[in-house]
């Protein structure tokens, strides 16, 4: 038997006016999950999070929780907890009368709430502040006592709109690190909306991509990376070379592409099949290509020869942009390994560049 | 650059010299011991004195305290929910409608609402004097509550929904206390608005309900005494409290006005 989703999104549309946010999005997340609605910002993410949530009405479709549909249920009947961009903890209350409130409005009995409390403030280390206003909280506190106060009466389901976003790039590596293990220990599904690919690579185990009010992939994040299946999401997802190309032959999973400008390449173990003399674009990460004064390459690699248009040198690894023939420019990078070196290329240098045949992955128009 | 800076502050003395120095004469005349507002004889607490036995001062004070503290109560809940409806509503109207009686002449306010209460046969006293109070402090309330509420962040609501807080337990927990400022700023605006108020009091209030500035008024008609300066120190020392009060509650509303 089929093991069902906790929640099922089923062509749900919502209109603004004239402006189309969600164009029947259908998704289903399972128990357990750490799930990713990653886009660019208007594409859709955070209105199918407030629809879930129940802060907003859908023009169409259904969203069920164990296979029974919420629509009917307002916010505070619906058993799952948001976590907003700015915390919004309430300001008049304590951090211990924040961390209460939904046990509260639960009716849960005084003494039981002080218990539940004191063991919600100790799971996110912060127990001494229990008596201070939120006011007086770094951001980085604020947050943890969101967390705390929206995990606190266990709700099915959590939803978090950017939490990480109002934080400096250090903090945000160590909360991302922290929400990685509440969610592993508590084991309540996370329904996480963002615009940081990079968030959404190292914390989800599953990622759907939007674009204008679509879902344009749902997938692991190592497959949206490997295996993109359209330009938007191979651009999106981290650095991408896109070269332009006509499919010229097939056989079994082996692709010959013609690519513009550039000329026969071969893409093996390809994941698409695409119909001889289709367009297509071949993807191609720039640390899959080997670049070097002389490549000498492979049997299974295609090589060309280019110079060096621009670096940028990021300390760990150096971005060179390098122009092809015919003009077409390929983003390399390599690693800053060796000692007493900046970069390996100056501005002008003849550099060759390689790939070996299965580095890339086509995706069709 | 030296030469500009005393410039602006000689300029700026005088102005708080015109602003002030009426005030002051009646405060420092409220206190000397002369008949006359014309010289000064000496330090005295007699005018004050004669205050408190005047029988007819005294009712005008008690009238205008009822009538303060009752138009601020009534103008406050009514002015508060107007204020949230002018934020949550999109019907530019209604914002029209509740502020309207601010921008109105006093004058106009004053002889339409006299109307009014002729048409509907109604007794002018305590009560006529209230109701036309509070239709022109509901204006300030809502303004003072809706300042609040725009500064306030729509997402504590939601979060508070979200949290399982009911629409009602939301506005009780939520909503209510953090509005208290500007509300209770409001009300404070809105009674010394009332305890003060001379035209539109001076049309729809009858005989025998007396309001602290119509009874100096009336003194006034015959002389400037030093009774009357000492009334009226007493009342500019009230609404200083009041204003101050409501100034630390919501220090954007006093000065927004």
């Amino acid at each position: 038997m089929e093991i069902t989703a906790l929640l099922e999104i089923v062509d749900v549309s919502r209109h603004f006016d004239t402006f189309l946010a969600l164009d029947k999005v259908s998704l289903h997340i399972k128990a357990g999950e750490f799930f990713t609605l990653l886009g660019p910002s208007g594409c859709g993410k955070t209105t199918l999070l407030r629809l879930i949530a129940g802060f907003d009405q859908l023009d169409g479709g259904d969203i069920l929780l164990d296979g029974k549909s919420i629509l009917p249920a307002s916010p505070e009947h619906r058993p799952l907890h948001t976590i907003f961009q700015n915390y919004a903890l309430f300001p008049h209350m304590t951090v211990a009368e924040n961390v209460a409130f939904p046990l509260r409005m639960a009716g849960i009995a005084k003494k039981d709430i002080q218990a539940r409390v004191a063991e919600a403030l100790e799971d996110v280390r912060l127990p001494d502040k229990a008596r201070q206003y939120p006011d007086a909280l770094s951001g980085g506190q604020k947050q943890r006592i969101a967390i705390a106060r929206a995990l606190v009466n266990r709700p099915r389901l959590l939803l978090l709109d950017e939490p990480l976003s109002a934080l400096d790039a250090k903090l945000r590596e160590q909360m991302q690190i922290e929400l990685i293990n509440l969610q592993k220990d508590i084991g309540i599904t996370f329904i996480y909306v963002t615009h940081d690919q990079s968030e959404a690579l190292a914390l989800s185990h599953r990622i759907a991509v939007m674009d204008c009010g679509r879902i344009a992939q749902v997938d692991v994040p190592s497959r949206l990376y490997g295996f993109p299946n359209s330009r938007f999401v191979a651009d999106f997802i981290g650095k991408c070379n896109l070269l332009e190309g006509k499919v010229r032959d097939q056989q079994g999973d082996c692709v010959t592409v013609e690519l513009d400008g550039l000329g026969i390449v071969y893409v093996c173990r390809s994941e698409t099949k695409p119909a001889i003399g289709s367009r297509c674009a071949l993807t191609l990460r720039p640390e899959k290509i080997r670049i070097a004064p002389t490549v000498r390459p492979a049997d299974d690699e295609s090589h060309f020869t280019g110079h060096v248009h621009d670096l940028l040198y990021l300390g760990d690894v150096t971005v060179y942009l390098v122009t092809l023939a015919n003009g077409v420019l390929l983003e390399t990078l390599l690693a800053n390994s060796a000692s007493g070196r900046a970069n390996f290329f100056e501005v002008g240098d003849q550099v060759e560049v390689a790939w070996s045949c299965d580095a890339g992955h086509l995706v069709l128009d | 650059m030296q030469r500009r800076n005393v410039l602006l502050w000689i300029s700026a003395a005088l102005v708080y010299l015109f602003l002030y120095l009426p005030l002051v004469i009646v405060v420092v005349f409220s206190f000397n011991d002369s008949r006359l507002n014309a010289e000064w004889v000496g330090f005295t607490w007699k005018w004050y004195g004669k205050l408190f036995h005047n029988r007819e001062m005294l009712a005008a004070a008690m009238n205008s305290l009822i009538i303060a503290s009752v138009s601020a109560a009534v103008a406050t809940v009514l002015g508060t929910l107007a204020g949230i409806a002018m934020h949550q509503s999109r019907l530019r109207l209604l914002q029209v409608l509740v502020l309207a009686p601010i921008a109105m002449p006093e004058i106009l306010m004053g002889v339409s609402l006299l109307v009014l209460f002729i048409m509907v046969n109604m007794t002018l006293g305590l009560l006529s004097i209230m109701l036309a109070h509070i239709t022109f402090c509901i204006g300030f309330v809502a303004l003072a509550v809706q300042a609040r509420i725009s500064s306030m962040d729509p997402c504590l609501v939601e979060a508070a929904r979200d949290l399982g807080a009911s629409t009602w337990c939301c506005f009780r927990e939520i909503t209510l206390p953090l509005l208290m400022p500007g509300i209770l700023a409001g009300g404070l605006m809105a009674f010394t608005l009332s305890i003060d108020d001379f035209v539109i009091t001076f049309f729809t209030a009858g005989v025998g309900s007396s309001t602290l500035p119509l009874q100096i008024y009336s003194m006034v008609k015959i002389a400037v005494t030093p009774e009357v300066n000492a009334v009226s120190t007493l009342l500019m020392l009230l609404t200083l409290v009041v204003i101050t009060v409501a100034s630390r509650l919501s220090p954007a509303v006093v000065q927004g006005e």
